[in-house]
C-alpha cells in the first residue's frame, strides 16, 4: 500500500499509529495509540491559521472547555501539507502563557507603575481620549494650492498604526473607523 | 504573490533573493519540490544560509545592488536572444514609442530626462528635487492609441530604451558594483534566463530583501520586468512569488491599514486633487483596463461605510472622507517624525511594536514619549506599551497617559486571514480568551459605538459621516459576528436589484456573487470589491463562507481551488491569460493553465467559445482571443500590457544607485543616491547619516530575520518554546572582519551607527564573507532584529538590545519604505 504523505497523516490522526511505522522489532502502537487518545479525547477541534509568517499554515485546535490543549498542522491544507516550522508549533504558547497579561492595564501620565482596571472604565476612558482630542484639533475646511476652500474632515492628531496580525474582518472595522473619523496617520507593518 | 506556492513545483528554475528556507519553511517545500523535479535553485544574498545550502549556486552580492544584478541580467538576455520574443512583443509594451523628448539614464549621467528642484521652502524641504515626468510618455496617433514598432527596432521604442538603458550593466560591471565575480554571474546569467520560453518558466522569490531600499520600488519593478522579459508571468512555474512577513500582511493591505489608499486599491482622496466626487473618478478612472470599473467599487465602498446616509445627491458621503493635505505625509516614518514634533496628541498601536520593530527605534520610542495618550492592544505587554520604561529613562519625565488592553490571538476568534498567495482563509473561534481579553474586533466596535454615543444629537457637518456609519453586526454586542463584518466587506445589494426583464437578481441585503455586478448607483454596497465572491448565499438564504470550505488539492485541482477563496473571484495565478499564444492555445502542453476552447458553450446560447483550463481565467471568460483586446492578457493595466517603461517618482527604468550610507561610489554613474530620495530632517540630531567614504562607519550592515523568531519578538520572545531557542543576540561577522578588528567567536562587541549603538555578541562565521568592490574589499556583517529589553526573565538570552537604533529614517521615493537592508556601521571589540 502506498501512502502519501496526507494519507499518513490523516491515518496517524485517527489511529494514533504515526510512530509506529519504521519502529522496528518493538511495537509501540497499542502505548502510542492510548498516548494519543487520551491526549485528545473529548476535546473538539476547530480549523486555525497559524498566526506568524504569510504561508498561511492551517492548524488545527483541540481544546477541553476553554483551554487548548494541542495545536497542529491540518493535513489536508493544499500548500502546507499538514506542515509547521518551529514558530508554528509553538502557537499554544501564545495561548497557554504565564507571562500573558489578561486584565487591562492603566499607566497615568509620570507614573512608573501599571494598575488594573475595568475593562469599562478603560473603554470610557479611552473614548474620551479619542472625543477630547477630536473635537479639538479637527480640521474641518482648509485652502488648496490655488487658495480654494475645501472641505477636508481630516484629524491628524490621532494616530493608527497596526496591524498585519489582525482578522481581515478587524482590519476592516479600523479602516471604517479611522477613516469615518477623519483619521490620515492610518498605517501598518506594510509600510515596514 | 501572483502566483501560488503550491505552483512553485512546475519551476524550471527559482531564484531566491530572499532567505526562503528559514523565514517561509513551509512554503519552501514547494521549491524543495520542484527541485526533485529537475529543477535549478539559485539563492541570491549576501550570506550563505540554509537557503544557500540546498541550493544549486550560491551568489553573494552586496547589499544595496539588486538593481545592478538584476539589469545585468536583463541586459545579457537581451545581448544573448534568451527573452521570450512573442511574449514581450505581444504582451508587454515593449513595441511601444516613447516622446522623442525622453532620454535614459544612460545619456543623462544617471539622471532621466526632467529632473528639477523643487525649491526650498516649507518647514520640511526634505526632497529638494523632482521629476517632471512630461516626456516619459507614450507617443500616440490621432486616436489616442500608442504607436508601436512590432520589430522592436525602432530607437524610441521601449525595447531599444530598454536596451540603452542597461548597455552600461555589462557581467564586468556587475562584478564591480555588486561583488559577484564575473564568471559566477555569467553562469547565474545564462542558467536563468536560459530557461525561458514556451516550455521553460522560472520564478523569483522575495521579501524584505528588495524593499527596504530607498530604490526599493524600482527593486520589484526590475524583477518583473525582467519575469516579463522571460516571459514568466501568468504562467505555471513563472510569477512573481512574494513572500510576505506576517500572517495577514496581505489582508491588511487589501483592507488598506495604508494611509494612502482605500480598501480595494483605492487612492486615499486629496485636498488638491479630489475636491468632489466628480473629479475624484474622472482622475482616478483609467480609460482602459479593467480600473475602468473602478467607479463601481468606490461607490460601494462608500455605501459600505456611511450606509442609508450616503446618498446621490450627497455624492455618497463623499466629503465625508478625510482628504489628504499632500501625497508626501502620513506613511510610518512621517508619522514618527511629526510625533516627535508635537504634533501628534494621541496614538493607537494594534498589534505593531514600533519600539522594536520600525526603523529609528531610537526615534520612534522619544516619539512616544512625547504623546499625551496612547492605547496599546496586543497580546504581551510590548516594548511600545511600556515605553515609559525604556532603559535609561525615568518613567517621571515620561507624561504618556498609556491604555493597555490585552489581545486575543487566532485561535481564541473568528475571523479571516489572507496569506502571501492572495488565498482567505478562516479560522474558528476554540476557546474563549481569558479574563478581560478581547478581540480587536470588539475594541474597535465597542469603541466606534461608545464614540457614537458622544456624538449623538450633533447637528455639525463634521460629524455627520462618522454617525452614519453602523457598527451592528448581529444580536450580541458583547461578540460582533465576524461573518457578517466579512459579508459587508464582500458586498451586498442595499435594495432589491431587477435583470432587464424583471427577474429579481438580488434580494435587498442579498450578498453579491462577483464584483461584476457591483453599481455606481447606490444600489450595491461593498467594503473591498476584489473580496466579493468570499461568502455568498445558498438558496437556503443561509451565508455559504468560502474563506471556511476545506477540500484538499487533489490530481484534477492541483491549485486547490474548493481550499479557502482566493481574490480576485478565486484565481489562483493572475494574469494567467498569458499562460497561451495569441491565438489562445498554451505556449506548450508543458506549460498549460487556460486555453480558448472555442467549441465550449459560450456566454450565451447563441454563442460558443470559452478560456477553460487549470484556473479561473483572470480574463474575461467569453472574450475570444481574436476579438478586440482578446489578446491582451495585463488587464488591470490601462494599456492591457505587461510595462517595462512604467513611470514611478524616481523613473520609468529602475537605475542603480547606491545606498543612502554606502562604502563606496556609484561606479554606474556620477549619480551617488537616489536623486529623489526622500530624507527627514530631525531635531536633536536623531536622523544623523554617515558621509561617502567615513572612517568612523567602515561596514556595510544588514539586519534580517531568524526562524525561531517572529518580527519584533512580541510572538517568540515571551514563548519559552522559542525564546530558548537563541540564547542571545548576536551578530554575524566574517574571519576576515573579525581578524581586522581582533574579535574571537562570542565575544562581546559594540555595533555602531550615527543613529544609535547596541551591545551583542560576535558570531564568527564562514556564512559571510568580504565582498571586493571595485577592486577594495568590502565588509559586511548581518544583525537579526528580533530582540528587546523585554522576553522570558528566567531564559537572559530571550532579552537583547534593538537593532533597530541603527536604522535611519531615510526612504524610497514613491512609497516610503525605510533603507535598512544596507547601511553603514562600526563594530567594537567590548561594550563601549
Amino acid at each position: 500500500m502506498s501512502l502519501s504523505r496526507r494519507d499518513f497523516l490523516k491515518y496517524a490522526g485517527s489511529t494514533g499509529a504515526g510512530v509506529a511505522v519504521g519502529a522496528g522489532a518493538v511495537d509501540l502502537r497499542p502505548v502510542a495509540a492510548a498516548a494519543t487518545t487520551l491526549k485528545i479525547k473529548e476535546a473538539k477541534v476547530h480549523p486555525s491559521v497559524c498566526p506568524y509568517c504569510a504561508v498561511g499554515c492551517i492548524q488545527l485546535v483541540y481544546s477541553k472547555g476553554d483551554t487548548i490543549i494541542d495545536i497542529e498542522g491540518h493535513p489536508d491544507t493544499p500548500h502546507t501539507l499538514g506542515r509547521l516550522c518551529p514558530k508554528g508549533a509553538a502557537t499554544i504558547q501564545l495561548s497557554n502563557n504565564p507571562l500573558r497579561p489578561t486584565k487591562a492595564l492603566y499607566r497615568a501620565p509620570g507614573s512608573d507603575t501599571w494598575e488594573e482596571k475595568p475593562l469599562d472604565w478603560m473603554y470610557e476612558q479611552i473614548t474620551k481620549r479619542y472625543y477630547d482630542t477630536r473635537e479639538k484639533y479637527f480640521i474641518e475646511k482648509e485652502k488648496d494650492k490655488d487658495g480654494k476652500e475645501v472641505t477636508v474632515n481630516r484629524l491628524e492628531a490621532i494616530a493608527s498604526l497596526g496591524s498585519a496580525c489582525i482578522d481581515n474582518e478587524e482590519c476592516y472595522l479600523l479602516s471604517k473607523l479611522n477613516r469615518t473619523l477623519g483619521i490620515v496617520y492610518h498605517e501598518h507593518q506594510a509600510r515596514v | 504573490m501572483t502566483t501560488n506556492l503550491i505552483d512553485i513545483q512546475n519551476s524550471d528554475v527559482i531564484m531566491c533573493t530572499n532567505n526562503m528556507a528559514e523565514n517561509h519553511p513551509v512554503g519552501f517545500q514547494w521549491v524543495m519540490k520542484a527541485k526533485e523535479r529537475g529543477a535549478k535553485v539559485i539563492h541570491v544574498d549576501p550570506r550563505f544560509t540554509r537557503t544557500s545550502a540546498v541550493a544549486d549556486i550560491h551568489v553573494p552580492l552586496r547589499s544595496g545592488t539588486n538593481i545592478a544584478f538584476f539589469g545585468g541580467l536583463m541586459s545579457y538576455a537581451i545581448q544573448n536572444n534568451l527573452y521570450f520574443k512573442d511574449y514581450v512583443v505581444h504582451y508587454t509594451n515593449a513595441s511601444f514609442l516613447i516622446d522623442p523628448g525622453f532620454k535614459t539614464a544612460t545619456d543623462g549621467g544617471g539622471l532621466f530626462t526632467g529632473l528639477e528642484q523643487t525649491g526650498k521652502g516649507g518647514a520640511d524641504p526634505h526632497i529638494a528635487q523632482t521629476y517632471n515626468k512630461s516626456s516619459w510618455k507614450y507617443q500616440v496617433d490621432g486616436d489616442g492609441n500608442p504607436k508601436r514598432d512590432n520589430t522592436l527596432r525602432d530607437p524610441s521604442c521601449v525595447f531599444q530604451l530598454l536596451k540603452r538603458h542597461y548597455s552600461r550593466y555589462t557581467p564586468e560591471m556587475v562584478e564591480r558594483v555588486c561583488g559577484i565575480p564575473k564568471a559566477k554571474f555569467v553562469e547565474v546569467a545564462k542558467l536563468y534566463c536560459g530557461n525561458s520560453g514556451p516550455d521553460k518558466t522560472g520564478t523569483i522569490t522575495y521579501a524584505l530583501n528588495l524593499t527596504q531600499h530607498t530604490n526599493g520600488v524600482q527593486n520589484i519593478r526590475a524583477l518583473c520586468m525582467l519575469q516579463i522579459l522571460l516571459g514568466n508571468i501568468g504562467r505555471p512555474g513563472g510569477g512573481v512569488t512574494a513572500l510576505r512577513g506576517h500572517a495577514n500582511v496581505q489582508g491588511a493591505t487589501d483592507l488598506e491599514l495604508l494611509y494612502h489608499e482605500l480598501p480595494g486599491y483605492m487612492a486615499m482622496p486629496l485636498r488638491d486633487v479630489h475636491p468632489d466626487l466628480k473629479t475624484y473618478l474622472e482622475k482616478e478612472t483609467p480609460k482602459g483596463g479593467f480600473w475602468v470599473n473602478k467607479p463601481k467599487f468606490f461607490v460601494s465602498l462608500l455605501k459600505a461605510f456611511y450606509g442609508d446616509k450616503a446618498t446621490k445627491d450627497n455624492e455618497f458621503g463623499y466629503q465625508w472622507l478625510p482628504k489628504r493635505a499632500s501625497a508626501d505625509a502620513y506613511s510610518h516614518q512621517h508619522m514618527f517624525v511629526d510625533m516627535y514634533k508635537g504634533r501628534i496628541k494621541g496614538f493607537l498601536a494594534d498589534g505593531q511594536n514600533p519600539a522594536v520593530g520600525g526603523p529609528n527605534a531610537k526615534l520612534a520610542r522619544a516619539a512616544m514619549q512625547r504623546l499625551d495618550w496612547m492605547v496599546v492592544k496586543d497580546i504581551f505587554i510590548t516594548e511600545t506599551a511600556d515605553v515609559w520604561k525604556t532603559p535609561g529613562t525615568d518613567p517621571k519625565d515620561v507624561k504618556t497617559e498609556v491604555f493597555f488592553l490585552p489581545a486575543a490571538p487566532a485561535a481564541e476568534k473568528d475571523g479571516s486571514l489572507t496569506n502571501t498567495m492572495r488565498l482567505i482563509q478562516w479560522h474558528e473561534k476554540a476557546v474563549n480568551p481569558p479574563g478581560d481579553v478581547t478581540s480587536d474586533a470588539e475594541f474597535f466596535v465597542s469603541l466606534a459605538k461608545r464614540l457614537q454615543k458622544l456624538y449623538a444629537g450633533s447637528k455639525k457637518e463634521r460629524d455627520k459621516g462618522f454617525l452614519a456609519t453602523s457598527w451592528t453586526y448581529g444580536d450580541n454586542p458583547k461578540e460582533p459576528s465576524m461573518e457578517l463584518v466579512l459579508k459587508e466587506v464582500n458586498g451586498f445589494a442595499t435594495e432589491e436589484i431587477k435583470d432587464k426583464d424583471g427577474k429579481v437578481v438580488y434580494k435587498k441585503d442579498q450578498a453579491l456573487n462577483t464584483f461584476v455586478h457591483m453599481t455606481d448607483d447606490g444600489k450595491t454596497a461593498g467594503g473591498c470589491w476584489i473580496y466579493t465572491g468570499v461568502i455568498v448565499e445558498g438558496p437556503d438564504g443561509k451565508l455559504i463562507n468560502k474563506a471556511n470550505s476545506r477540500k484538499p488539492a487533489d490530481d484534477k485541482d492541483y491549485l486547490g481551488h474548493g481550499w479557502g477563496f482566493s481574490w480576485p473571484a478565486n484565481r489562483r495565478i493572475i494574469y494567467n491569460r498569458a499562460s497561451a499564444d495569441l491565438a489562445g492555445k498554451p505556449w506548450s502542453e508543458k506549460k498549460k493553465l487556460i486555453w480558448w476552447d472555442p467549441a465550449a458553450d459560450g456566454a450565451t446560447p447563441d454563442k460558443k467559445g470559452k478560456w477553460v483550463g487549470l484556473d479561473v481565467p483572470d480574463f474575461n471568460a467569453f472574450l475570444a482571443p481574436d476579438a478586440k483586446n482578446g489578446d491582451k492578457p495585463f488587464i488591470m493595466r490601462a494599456d492591457l500590457v505587461g510595462a517595462f517603461f512604467g513611470p514611478l517618482n524616481d523613473g520609468p527604468f529602475p537605475e542603480h544607485y547606491e545606498p543612502m550610507e554606502s562604502p563606496t561610489r556609484n561606479l554606474l554613474s556620477k549619480q551617488q543616491n537616489n536623486p529623489v530620495v526622500k530624507v527627514w530632517q530631525v531635531p536633536d540630531k536623531k536622523n544623523e547619516l554617515a558621509p561617502l567614504g567615513s572612517k568612523d562607519y567602515p561596514y556595510v550592515i544588514t539586519t534580517y530575520r531568524l526562524t525561531e523568531h517572529h518580527l519584533s519578538g512580541v510572538m517568540s520572545r515571551y514563548l519559552p518554546m522559542l525564546a530558548e531557542l537563541h540564547y542571545s543576540h548576536f551578530a554575524e561577522i566574517s574571519h576576515e572582519l573579525a581578524k581586522e578588528i581582533g574579535l574571537d567567536n562570542g565575544d562581546r562587541i559594540t555595533v555602531m551607527t550615527p543613529r544609535g549603538k547596541i551591545h551583542t555578541k560576535a558570531m564568527v562565521t564562514h556564512r559571510l564573507k568580504p565582498f571586493k568592490i571595485d577592486g577594495k574589499t568590502v565588509h559586511q556583517i548581518g544583525v537579526p532584529w528580533h530582540w528587546g529589553w523585554k522576553g522570558v526573565d528566567a531564559l537572559p538570552g530571550s532579552k537583547g538590545d534593538i537593532t533597530n537604533d541603527l536604522s535611519a529614517t531615510v526612504a524610497d521615493p514613491t512609497v516610503y519604505i525605510q533603507e535598512t537592508k544596507a547601511f553603514m556601521c562600526n563594530v567594537k571589540k567590548g561594550e563601549v
